[in-house]
């Protein structure tokens, strides 16, 4: 692979993961919430594909692999069942409208840029220009997990976090050592499951998964 | 040695195994419990192996330095009096299969947590007893413990994806420095030329993130809930091993951080979350009207107290820091055990309803009162003497506002539990038979509350234990 087809593969999956995100801010929808993770998921896997390609990484190569499977396929396999147990479509009540989330994105990316500046410096290349991508991703899922008012939507929240973070993993270093990568990869996992059966059983006692509901312990 | 180190992992996982696929009412009873007392004696031979000069090691991931030997004593011996105090008594139904396996992973988890040298395994299992005990927060299945449970689970795993964050970043420094390495010993000894500005977001964002779990104030929210939520003996477990772990993960990244950019990132971030965990807890303690909310807010308050020990650093402050941990856990888990035996006996926790228990129910009354006399630092309890030992430490190493601060607060947190308690023992008594107690069940509590009041003058192994553990840290700096 030639330096400079890496270079635009680097750059139109870090693109492709940066305007899923952009959707999923903006877009209400939950049903295709699961369907823009699973397009970022395959971006994401396409991404540590071209990083373990160029690098001669078999190790690399697998992981691509691993990560087509759990963030293309099976977390937003899982989301998009627990949506349809809640029967939600929708987010009804975000805390924030459309228009000034967009605005808070472009504040958020333009803090991610001053963010990652240390590492831009320290290893200039074409992984680490893509850095703020990763960072921006984490800071929109922390947009969507403090806005954001359905069950649901926490969980692609989430997501979209640590989509983000694995981002950073594999563009800064080449992905972390394999088996905290696992490990890692198997918390997510279990977590995302564990949200999903707390959520059934809300909407079995709440009869909905909207989170207003969750008021009775405070002090 | 290697195969000590091996020990607790091993047993935890096969009990847990046992346990979710025979399910014999045995194991449901007694796997926590047996699990926890083979922590404590691997913590215990382990911590015999390191005086004696050795550092166990079990292939490149696990090694027990004088600090991972300490803690996984702490961890062994806060989970027995929590299993041992919570066993239900001889006859009621025993715990199901799920609360047993769970309870054992949660162990086993925390076990491996202070026995890892890489830090992103260290991350993985402080993340998996996110995973273990979300249930266990959620077990009783009521709209309240659910609303807890939900909480706990996007609030802990958010917190410590924010530190796996650090760690991937830090990881990136020493990719840089061309040494690709997460180990605690290589990143602290191995003299890596790290980056500074990298390493600052790195050591923020790890520290950031434990401390979610750790329960320090202004990420403390999901903490009140779920510790007043899940079962008491799991409260007892997230507040005397989940909360202490968690901050061992911090003392951990520390002791990276510290050598490259020197003490002051670390310290005001330390500060700061030890004073306003500790004003938190003085604020909503006053007014508290749930006797296990009025102990999770405590724990936030010993976080806040080890946080500021931490800010302090030296010798002198990271060991009583070490000995905070084990009487908080000790004094912590058997009051939450207290607690769940009042709920049980009561049928409910709301302080205005506990009225003269000291009367009505002696054998609940006692413990309660003298594991609160532990907690609020009376001797003579050790927790009085590692809260002194980090004043004095705090006011030699130039921190001396912040500990006028801190004891200011502690003052007024003494008064408001002291007054909680009152109501609770004193108090006019309302009607309501004494039952006996089942013989056995104060066991844990004596053996707990008793060694808290003897560790303070012990001489011997235990001192020497704490000063090799804070060196550890402190060497590293």
């Amino acid at each position: 692979m030639s330096a400079n087809l890496f270079d635009q593969l680097i750059g139109l999956s870090a693109g492709v993961l940066l305007l899923t995100s952009v959707l999923l801010v903006w877009k209400r929808s939950l049903v295709a919430a699961a369907r823009l993770l699973a397009a970022q998921g395959v971006a994401l896997a396409s991404l540590v594909a071209v990083i373990g390609v160029f690098d001669h990484d078999r190790q690399l190569v697998a992981v691509a692999g691993l990560v087509l499977v759990l963030k293309g396929l099976v977390l937003p396999w899982v989301l998009d069942r627990s949506r349809i147990r809640t029967g939600a479509v929708r987010e009804e009540t975000p805390l924030m409208n459309t228009t000034a989330a967009l605005l808070a994105l472009s504040l958020l990316t333009m803090l991610a840029y001053l963010v990652s500046q240390p590492l831009r410096v320290l290893a200039p290349g074409p992984t680490t220009a893509a850095v703020p991508v990763g960072i921006s991703l984490v800071l929109y899922g922390f947009l969507l997990l403090t806005t954001r008012r359905h069950a649901i939507s926490q969980l692609v929240g989430f997501l979209l976090l640590d989509n983000g973070i694995a981002a950073v993993a594999f563009l800064t270093s080449g992905g972390v050592p394999f088996v905290v990568e696992l490990g890692a990869s198997l918390d997510v996992l279990l977590v995302v499951l564990i949200l999903r059966v707390l959520t059934s059983r809300m909407t079995v006692k709440f009869g909905g998964a909207d989170l207003d509901d969750l008021t009775d312990l405070r002090d | 040695m290697g195969v000590l180190v091996l020990v607790p992992l091993t047993v935890c996982l096969a009990l847990a195994a046992l346990t979710a696929f025979l399910r014999t009412p045995a194991l449901c009873r007694f796997s926590g419990l047996v699990a926890a007392a083979t922590v404590l004696a691997s913590g215990v031979a382990l911590s015999a192996a390191v005086l004696a000069g050795s550092i166990p090691t079990a292939g490149s991931l696990l090694r027990v330095d004088a600090l991972s030997a300490f803690m996984l004593g702490v961890v062994g011996a806060v989970g027995l009096t929590a299993t041992w105090g919570g066993l239900p008594v001889a006859g009621a139904p025993a715990h199901d299969w799920m609360y047993s396996t769970l309870v054992t992973l949660f162990l086993g988890a925390m076990s491996l947590a202070v026995l890892a040298d890489n830090l992103g395994v260290l991350w993985i299992a402080v993340e998996a007893t996110t995973i273990a005990t979300a249930f266990l927060v959620g077990h009783n299945r009521t709209r309240r413990s659910l609303e807890a449970a939900w909480k706990y689970v996007v609030l802990g795993s958010v917190g410590v994806a924010i530190a796996f964050l650090g760690l991937v970043l830090l990881y990136a420094a020493t990719v840089a420095a061309g040494r690709p390495t997460l180990s605690w010993i290589a990143l602290t000894q191995g003299h890596l030329a790290l980056d500074p500005s990298l390493l600052k977001v790195a050591g923020a964002l790890a520290v950031l993130g434990f401390a979610t779990k750790a329960g320090l104030a202004p990420m403390h929210s999901w903490l009140p809930d779920a510790h007043s939520q899940a079962p008491a003996p799991v409260s007892g477990l997230m507040s005397g091993v989940l909360l202490s772990v968690a901050f061992y993960a911090i003392l951990r990244v520390q002791a990276v951080v510290d050598p490259v950019l020197g003490a002051g990132l670390m310290r005001g971030l330390l500060v700061a979350a030890g004073l306003l965990s500790l004003t938190v807890a003085a604020a909503l303690i006053i007014r508290q009207r749930d006797l296990k909310r009025m102990l999770a807010y405590s724990s936030i308050e010993h976080m806040g107290l080890l946080a500021l020990a931490a800010a302090i650093g030296g010798t002198l402050a990271i060991a009583a820091a070490l000995l905070h941990v084990l009487g908080h856990g000790l004094a912590k888990s058997s009051l939450f055990v207290v607690s769940g035996r009042i709920l049980a006996a009561e049928g409910t926790t709301q302080i205005a309803d506990l009225r003269g228990l000291l009367t009505r129910r002696p054998v609940m009354a006692v413990p309660y009162l003298v594991g609160m006399a532990a907690l609020l630092g009376l001797p003579p309890f050790s927790l009085f003497f590692s809260e002194v030992a980090i004043v004095v430490a705090g006011f030699q190493r130039g921190l001396g506002w912040a500990m006028a601060v801190a004891v200011g607060l502690v003052l007024v947190l003494f008064a408001g539990l002291a007054r909680h308690s009152a109501s609770i023992a004193l108090g006019p008594a309302s009607p309501g038979l004494a039952e006996p107690d089942p013989p056995g069940r104060s066991a844990p509590l004596v053996l707990a509350l008793g060694s808290l009041a003897v560790i303070g003058f012990t001489a011997g192994p235990l001192p020497l234990l704490l000063s090799q553990a804070a060196a550890v840290l402190v060497g590293a700096r």
